[in-house]
């Protein structure tokens, strides 16, 4: 990238709201989840009962929850989940649904036929339920929690890799390569995936905040993250009890998430307005 | 007409079967004897093979699946391992409350959706907009199941206008019902009518830099009229589109806010019978799902026909 078109990208970045904002709020959860691992201001694993329920005060500032934990830090140490969760079960649907698409792309015939029909046949599933069910055969946990999250992104990334590497496939600088002779694979990787790399991008941050969001509903419901590892959705899940007597808990971690996918989906706007200034005029 | 309908309902249907072998191999591979299960671990070897056989599940796979299919082509969904009752029975009482919240969410997010699309395309660029825009963004980031907690907080607690939970069933009176539903579906709808709202402002946008409205301005139509006579019709592709694809969201989405507001629907049921190994109940929950799924989709697919006739002639 010529020193011109790098000081233009900056300038695309800087003048782009939601990217700056989008950016600084992921960049901030990235630091939470950082910081966390080394430091937090108090207690996340252990339970002292009778510190439970402390209000706000400059030792606790969000209070103390009913095993007497510190929730600004089970907050924190949330964060390391939800990033984690977000980045495996979109680099499992990136790997495994780009190479689909790919293939179907560069293949064509039947190949192409038997992927798509596939992927159109699994979103029949709604999300969460085929989450649901996956993780009853692996039985509940992160891990497996992340797999289905996983498994779920998959024929997302796949129709859209498909669609756009169709679009270049057609190009002019494509047929030149094929008429000189290059195979499709090289053609595929020298070609057809740095054209479509800015969409998968985008659309990579979305699905980010679609696992968070997914992840969030299912340790919710208890087939996520398993005690003592903090997780959101189960901070919400065991907020849910006490709603009646100590509210805010229920408010903290809901809030956290809300916050993490607002980021996280106005960093993909931005970056579709960086990356693609074409479509960002258009729309 | 009828080779474009014939081809769609091809589809639907393959897609039908592909999803009913995907489901009953699913729950033959979850672990977990049924019949060890319901009779719990101190059961003797006997008497959990008497039951297996009760429950027919010492036939070959391939028998039980074609038995599966062919009673659900007979209208006849066998009984519950876990209750002993017929699945139709339990299923029919869950989607009592089930079907009435989907609609309901799907009425309120499309009024909400509509309102706000086209004020906000109306005033494109105006401070209304942007403001309005801000918000629908938020409300994409807000969790069902938090806004949930959020409502019931407020709603429930604070003010006391709406039940915190539960529903009272059909037979106890319509409005009482419609009042236990409200708050669950506003917890619903906001997201999905976040996420219409945008798709709808953007397509009436795209639609008014079209010639023809130009044209029908230029010929004397007022704002208003032009807007109901050619726009509306026209973006309401894309929004026909998203509203097909968010119908699954809002089935999966009842699944988690009805748990938050202890409602005994279809989320429940399959998430119990998930627990108890009742196979055959989460066979043909999710199975119903999935049909309730390509079924939307199928008549998203032909209502796109009857709005846009050009769309049927390319398919042919």
């Amino acid at each position: 990238m010529s020193i011109s078109s790098s000081n233009s990208f900056l300038s695309r970045c800087a003048h782009s709201r939601s990217f700056v904002v989008g950016g600084t709020i992921t960049a901030f959860l990235l630091l939470c989840a950082l910081v966390s691992l080394f430091w937090t201001p108090g207690e996340v694993i252990d339970i002292v009962i009778k510190n439970r329920f402390f209000p706000p005060s400059s030792a606790h500032w969000l209070g103390t929850d009913q095993f007497g934990r510190d929730i600004l830090s089970l907050l924190m140490s949330g964060t390391q989940n939800s990033i984690t969760v977000g980045v495996v079960a979109v680099s499992i649907g990136l790997f495994a649904g780009v190479s689909l698409g790919l293939l179907a792309s560069a293949q064509r015939g039947w190949i192409e036929e038997m992927i798509m029909r596939f992927s159109d046949f699994s979103f029949a599933f709604p999300a969460i339920l085929s989450a649901i069910m996956i993780t009853a055969i692996l039985g509940p946990g992160g891990v497996n929690s992340i797999i289905a999250i996983g498994i779920y992104n998959i024929p997302v990334f796949a129709r859209l890799t498909r669609g756009s590497a169709n679009a270049i496939w057609a190009r002019e600088y494509v047929m030149a390569a094929r008429a000189s002779g290059k195979d499709k694979f090289r053609i595929t990787i020298e070609h057809i995936l740095p054209n479509i790399l800015s969409i998968l991008i985008v659309q990579a941050t979305i699905q980010f905040a679609i696992a968070i969001l997914a992840e969030a509903a299912l340790s919710y419901l208890g087939l996520g993250t398993q005690p003592p590892f903090p997780s959101w959705g189960r901070m919400l899940n065991e907020a849910q009890t006490l709603m009646f007597l100590q509210p805010m808990q229920a408010v903290y971690p809901g809030a956290a998430i809300a916050f993490a996918v607002f980021g996280l989906n106005l960093l993909g706007d931005g970056l579709r307005d960086v990356l693609d200034p074409r479509l960002s005029r258009k729309r | 007409m009828s080779v474009f309908f014939a081809k769609r309902f091809l589809t639907l249907v393959a897609t039908l079967i592909g999803a009913s072998i995907v489901i009953f191999t699913v729950m033959e591979i979850l672990p977990g004897d049924p019949a060890l299960v319901i009779l719990g671990i101190g059961a003797t070897d006997e008497a959990v093979l008497t039951l297996t056989k009760e429950l027919g599940l010492d036939q070959p796979p391939i028998d039980r699946y074609f038995s599966w299919i062919g009673g659900i082509l007979q209208g006849e969904l066998g009984n519950s391992y876990a209750y002993k009752v017929p699945v139709w029975e339990l299923v029919g009482r869950a989607l009592q409350i089930t079907i009435p919240l989907a609609i309901l969410s799907m009425i309120l997010s499309v009024t909400l959706a509509l309102i706000v699309g086209l004020y906000a395309a109306a005033n494109h660029n105006k401070a209304s907009d942007v403001s309005l825009m801000g918000i629908s963004q938020l409300g994409i980031s807000v969790p069902n199941f938090w806004l949930a907690v959020l409502l019931i907080l407020f709603f429930a607690v604070k003010l006391q206008w709406f039940p915190a939970g539960g529903f009272p069933g059909w037979e106890e009176g319509f409005w009482i019902n419609i009042r236990a539903l409200i708050l669950p579906a506003i917890a619903l709808a906001t997201v999905q009518g976040a996420i219409l709202a945008r798709i709808t402002r953007s397509s009436v946008l795209d639609v008014f830099r079209e010639d023809f409205v130009r044209t029908a301005r230029a010929k004397g139509l007022s704002q208003r009229s032009t807007l109901w006579l050619h726009v509306l019709r026209n973006a309401m592709i894309p929004v026909l589109t998203v509203m097909g694809l968010q119908f699954a969201n809002l089935l999966a989405g009842t699944v988690i806010v009805e748990n938050v507001f202890y409602m005994p629907g279809l989320g429940s049921v399959v998430l119990k019978a998930i627990n108890n190994r009742d196979t055959i109940v989460v066979e043909n929950v999710v199975l119903m799902l999935a049909a309730m799924v390509v079924i939307t989709n199928f008549i998203v697919d032909i209502l796109y026909a009857v709005i846009d006739p050009r769309l049927k002639a390319h398919d042919i």
